[in-house]
This record gives C-alpha cells, sequence and structure tokens, in this order.
C-alpha cells in the first residue's frame, strides 16, 4: 500500500543518515523554542541608527518621541517605563531584571520575568498557538507574536459569520422547490 | 484498520444484495459498467485486504475525477502504534470567533452550498445554567466584534467518545472507532438512517440533505478514505480529527487547532505523559461534556487561567 511505502522511505533514510542525524542533534536542542522573527515595525530596527547618537536619560518620564506607542501603552503603565524592558546603552537589545542582555528574538524571557505562569504553560506548548507537528517539530510563537507588548490585553475582533438556520439551507436540487421554513420558531434561542 | 467485524452481519448483507440484484432491482443493466457493480457488491472496509483496498481507492480516485472534475489522492494511513489522541480546548481563552469552523471547512472538503459545518461555536450567557445544556446555547450569534461583554463561548464538535453511542446506534457498522480512537465513518457504507445523529448526545453529526457543493477548484487534494473525500448526498458526516493530517508520522496538527487565533486549541496522544494534551490534564482544571452519560469523550475541555 501506499502509506507502508510513505512510512518505510523516511525510516530507511532515518537508518542511512543515523550518523549526520546524531552530529546536528545538539543544534537542535540549542534552540530550544523555535520562533519566527520578533514581529518589529518597518524602519524601527535598528535602534541604534538613532540611538547611537544619543546621551540615555535614565528619568521616567513621558517621552516626546515614540508617540504611536506612548498613545498606546496600557501594560501597568504606573509602574513601568520605556527602560524597565529596554536597555539604555545598547538599544538593540532587551535587558531582564537582573542586568542580563537578550536579543529581540528571546523577548520570552523578559515576559516571563512577570508572567511565570503563563511561561511556564507557553514552554510546554499550552498558552498560545503552537503550528507544526504534534509528534515532531512544533514552531512556537513569541509573546509578542499575539500580544502588544505595550498595550497586551487582545483587541475584540469580527468573527466569522453565523451558520445558516437549519431551514435557510437550499438543499433541493435544481428543478426541486425548497423546504418552507417551519411554522414555529427552530432549535436554539435567539 | 481495525479488525473488528462480524461475518454474520455482512455475509447476510451481501446475499441479500445478491438476491435483490438477480431480481434486477439495482442497476438497469444496460448503464451499469463493472466498477458500478464492483462498488456495489465490495465488502466491508474492515475486512478488504490490501489488494481490493487498492482498487477501491482507484476506482474511487476515477469517479471523482469523472463525476466533480477533482484530481485527489486518497489515502487509508492506518493507526500509529502507540497513539490515542485527545483533544483540548481551552474555555477560558476562546473568543469564539469562528475561524476555527471555516478552517475545518477548507481542509475537510465539506460542501459549501448547501453549508455544512464540522465545528459548532455556542455562545452562552456568563451565569446562567451550565454548559451540559446545549440546546438553550446560541449557536448564531451575530456580533460586530467577539469576545462580546457577558458572554463566553464553547465550540462543540465529535468528542471521540471511548464509549460511542453512535457506534453502537449504526445498523450497518459503517461507524467504528479506530485503535487510536479516532470515530470514523465508512460514507460508501453509510446508508443514510440517521440512527447515529439521534444518538450522538452532542449534535456533533451532520447529514448531507443535498447534493454537496464543493467548487473543484476550493478542492484540499489531500484526502483519507475515512476522513475529508468528498461526500455524497444522503450519508453522514462529522470531524475526524483531521485523520488525512495527524496519522501522517510526523503528523501535522488538526486545521482547527492550527487556525485558532488565540492557541485555544490543543491536540496529542494521550498515552504521551510529555504531550500538550497530558499536561493540560494533569495540570488544569478540566471537565468532559455530559460526563454523567458515561460517553468517555476524548476532547476535554479545560481553563489554563
Ligand atoms: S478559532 Fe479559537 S477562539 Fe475562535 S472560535 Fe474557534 S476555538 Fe474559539
Ligand atoms: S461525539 Fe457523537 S459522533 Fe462523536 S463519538 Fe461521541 S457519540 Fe459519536
Amino acid at each position: 500500500m501506499k502509506t507502508a511505502r510513505a512510512v518505510a522511505i523516511p525510516l530507511l533514510l532515518q537508518l542511512a543518515l543515523g550518523g549526520a542525524a546524531r552530529v546536528t542533534l545538539p543544534v537542535a536542542q540549542a534552540e530550544e523554542y523555535p520562533v519566527p522573527p520578533p514581529p518589529l515595525s518597518d524602519g524601527i530596527f535598528p535602534c541604534s541608527d538613532c540611538h547611537a547618537d544619543l546621551e540615555p536619560d535614565p528619568t521616567p518620564r513621558v517621552l516626546g518621541m515614540h508617540e504611536e506607542i506612548v498613545e498606546r501603552f496600557h501594560h501597568a503603565e504606573a509602574q513601568r517605563w520605556c527602560l524597565d524592558c529596554h536597555n539604555p546603552s545598547d538599544r538593540d537589545k532587551l535587558r531582564l531584571a537582573n542586568g542580563e542582555l537578550i536579543d529581540f528574538g528571546e523577548s520570552y524571557k523578559l515576559c516571563g520575568q512577570c508572567h511565570g505562569t503563563n511561561f511556564r504553560d507557553w514552554r510546554a506548548g499550552v498558552h498560545g498557538k503552537r503550528t507544526g507537528m504534534w509528534n515532531g517539530r512544533k514552531e512556537y510563537r513569541l509573546c509578542v507574536h499575539c500580544h502588544d507588548p505595550h498595550r497586551p490585553r487582545f483587541a475584540p475582533i469580527a468573527p466569522e459569520p453565523e451558520p445558516r438556520r437549519p431551514w435557510a439551507i437550499d438543499t433541493a436540487s435544481e428543478g426541486e422547490p425548497s423546504a418552507p421554513p417551519p411554522a414555529h420558531g427552530q432549535h436554539g434561542s435567539e | 484498520m481495525s479488525t473488528t467485524r462480524d461475518p454474520h452481519d455482512t455475509i447476510s448483507r451481501r446475499s441479500f444484495l445478491k438476491l435483490a440484484g438477480l431480481g434486477s432491482l439495482a442497476i438497469p443493466a444496460g448503464s451499469a459498467d463493472a466498477s458500478i457493480w464492483e462498488a456495489f457488491f465490495r465488502k466491508s472496509f474492515r475486512e478488504m485486504n490490501r489488494d481490493e483496498v487498492g482498487a477501491m481507492l482507484e476506482r474511487l480516485e476515477r469517479r471523482y475525477a469523472e463525476e466533480h472534475g477533482y484530481q485527489l489522492a486518497v489515502k487509508v494511513t492506518g493507526p500509529l502504534p502507540g497513539v490515542k489522541y485527545g483533544y483540548g480546548l481551552d474555555l477560558s481563552r476562546c473568543v469564539g470567533c469562528r475561524r476555527c469552523v471555516y478552517g475545518c471547512v477548507q481542509e475537510n472538503n465539506q460542501s459549501r452550498d448547501p453549508q455544512l459545518h464540522w465545528i459548532t461555536v455556542l455562545r452562552f450567557a456568563k451565569g446562567e445554567k451550565w454548559v451540559n445544556d446545549l440546546e438553550r446555547a446560541d449557536a448564531y450569534y451575530h456580533a460586530e466584534a467577539v469576545p462580546e461583554d457577558g458572554y463566553f463561548y464553547m465550540p462543540v464538535q465529535c468528542q471521540h467518545c471511548e464509549d460511542s453511542p453512535c457506534e453502537k446506534a449504526c445498523p450497518t457498522k459503517a461507524t467504528w472507532r479506530e485503535p487510536d480512537g479516532i470515530v470514523v465513518i465508512d460514507y460508501d457504507w453509510c446508508i443514510g438512517c440517521r440512527f447515529c445523529m439521534a444518538a450522538c448526545p452532542y449534535g456533533a453529526r451532520r447529514f448531507n440533505w443535498g447534493e454537496p457543493g464543493l467548487p473543484a477548484a476550493e478542492l484540499n487534494p489531500d484526502t483519507h478514505y475515512l476522513g475529508n473525500r468528498p461526500r455524497p448526498k444522503g450519508v453522514v458526516e462529522k470531524c475526524s480529527f483531521c485523520i488525512q493530517r495527524v496519522r501522517e508520522n510526523p503528523g501535522r496538527y488538526p486545521a482547527c487547532v492550527e487556525i485558532c487565533p488565540v492557541g485555544a486549541r490543543k491536540f496529542g496522544n494521550l498515552l504521551d505523559p510529555a504531550s500538550e494534551i497530558r499536561y493540560c490534564i494533569d495540570n488544569k482544571r478540566v471537565f468532559r461534556l455530559k460526563e454523567d452519560l458515561n460517553t468517555n469523550p476524548k476532547f476535554f475541555y479545560f481553563f489554563a487561567t
């Protein structure tokens, strides 16, 4: 049968390439949570393009720049401002509370500092969306692929259309009359 | 393929059909080509040997091409050893957007017109009667934006019951539970009596009242015999956990898992302690729908928060 062949070929390949697979394994492990690149706004990265020449001012304040972020910023804003997450000296990095610098592609470590239970569930593949193979390679999403880091709560979205009610579904083949709606109400509440 | 069989049933059905054929009740001799006869007198899927399955698939693919212009492959990939599929749905995340409903339609070749869905998203008012009362939920909510204040949403599809009432009700054994737990339907063996629909406590089954309308351009050509191959008029269908995807090795997640924008849907092997579904069961507040009926579903609703 087709299927027997489909299973056998990858198996044979794996056996034949056994040596090669063993060599690449450490690389696969280093890439612990395979995520797509972070969704940086167009034209804004690398931040150092502008910030390299600016003297960092560590005083928490309402910025005169980055208005679109300042306006929508809603993420415990009473306790937090830019440099709690963005690194003042090298702006192309984020900074953890312990001072460690990380890439934007590892921002889940930053979010996980406060959102520990979500981080735990995310690592298990239960918080957030995961795609790929249920018994093979999986693709994770960074927190910021779904949540705007400056305003993490989801905005409501438009739903897909409701299903047609049973009596409104025209099952008639061409030439046949379709069934009339029932006289009294229909299944389900309004 | 499962090996459960009841020779008595199928033999008596076959001899009945032979008699009927002799009495020239069935097919007008002039128009009948060999493949129609073969299809008519074929064995039950679970009794076929490889050659017979192969011949049947060829016949099917030819008929799909001739009658509908569908260019597709029908596979019969069997269950993976050591796997029982389980599904998890996070009610604390679902926003009721119905992306899963239409993602499923595309993946599984449901009829577009007349409309047929395998997933129903139910809307409940918060604080009202609890979710076992499906009749009072609203499947037809219309909203500009979701989630709406004061409501929560619960998608329902086949729960792949371990002790499935639908299977018991089927008089022709056209629906059965596979070793990996997927409850399947052989559309060519289904006589359309809809006993299974009456038996299913979850309203998970759908009947093709009309000729399914599926434009060839919208066809998903990767099909499984027991899953998303196009169906004829007059048969019952339902969710198959995307059997055409999940039985590959490695197997893809079901389409509804991948399309859900909030990641509310989880899937995996119940027998693997490291799987996502086991993590949900071990760590979250889980319930199954209508547990009091002892259908033992493999579909788990949970609250992640
Ligand atoms: S796609 Fe996800 S969030 Fe939308 S209705 Fe389906 S389960 Fe709920
Ligand atoms: S949910 Fe309904 S159709 Fe699915 S296995 Fe259970 S009884 Fe059968």
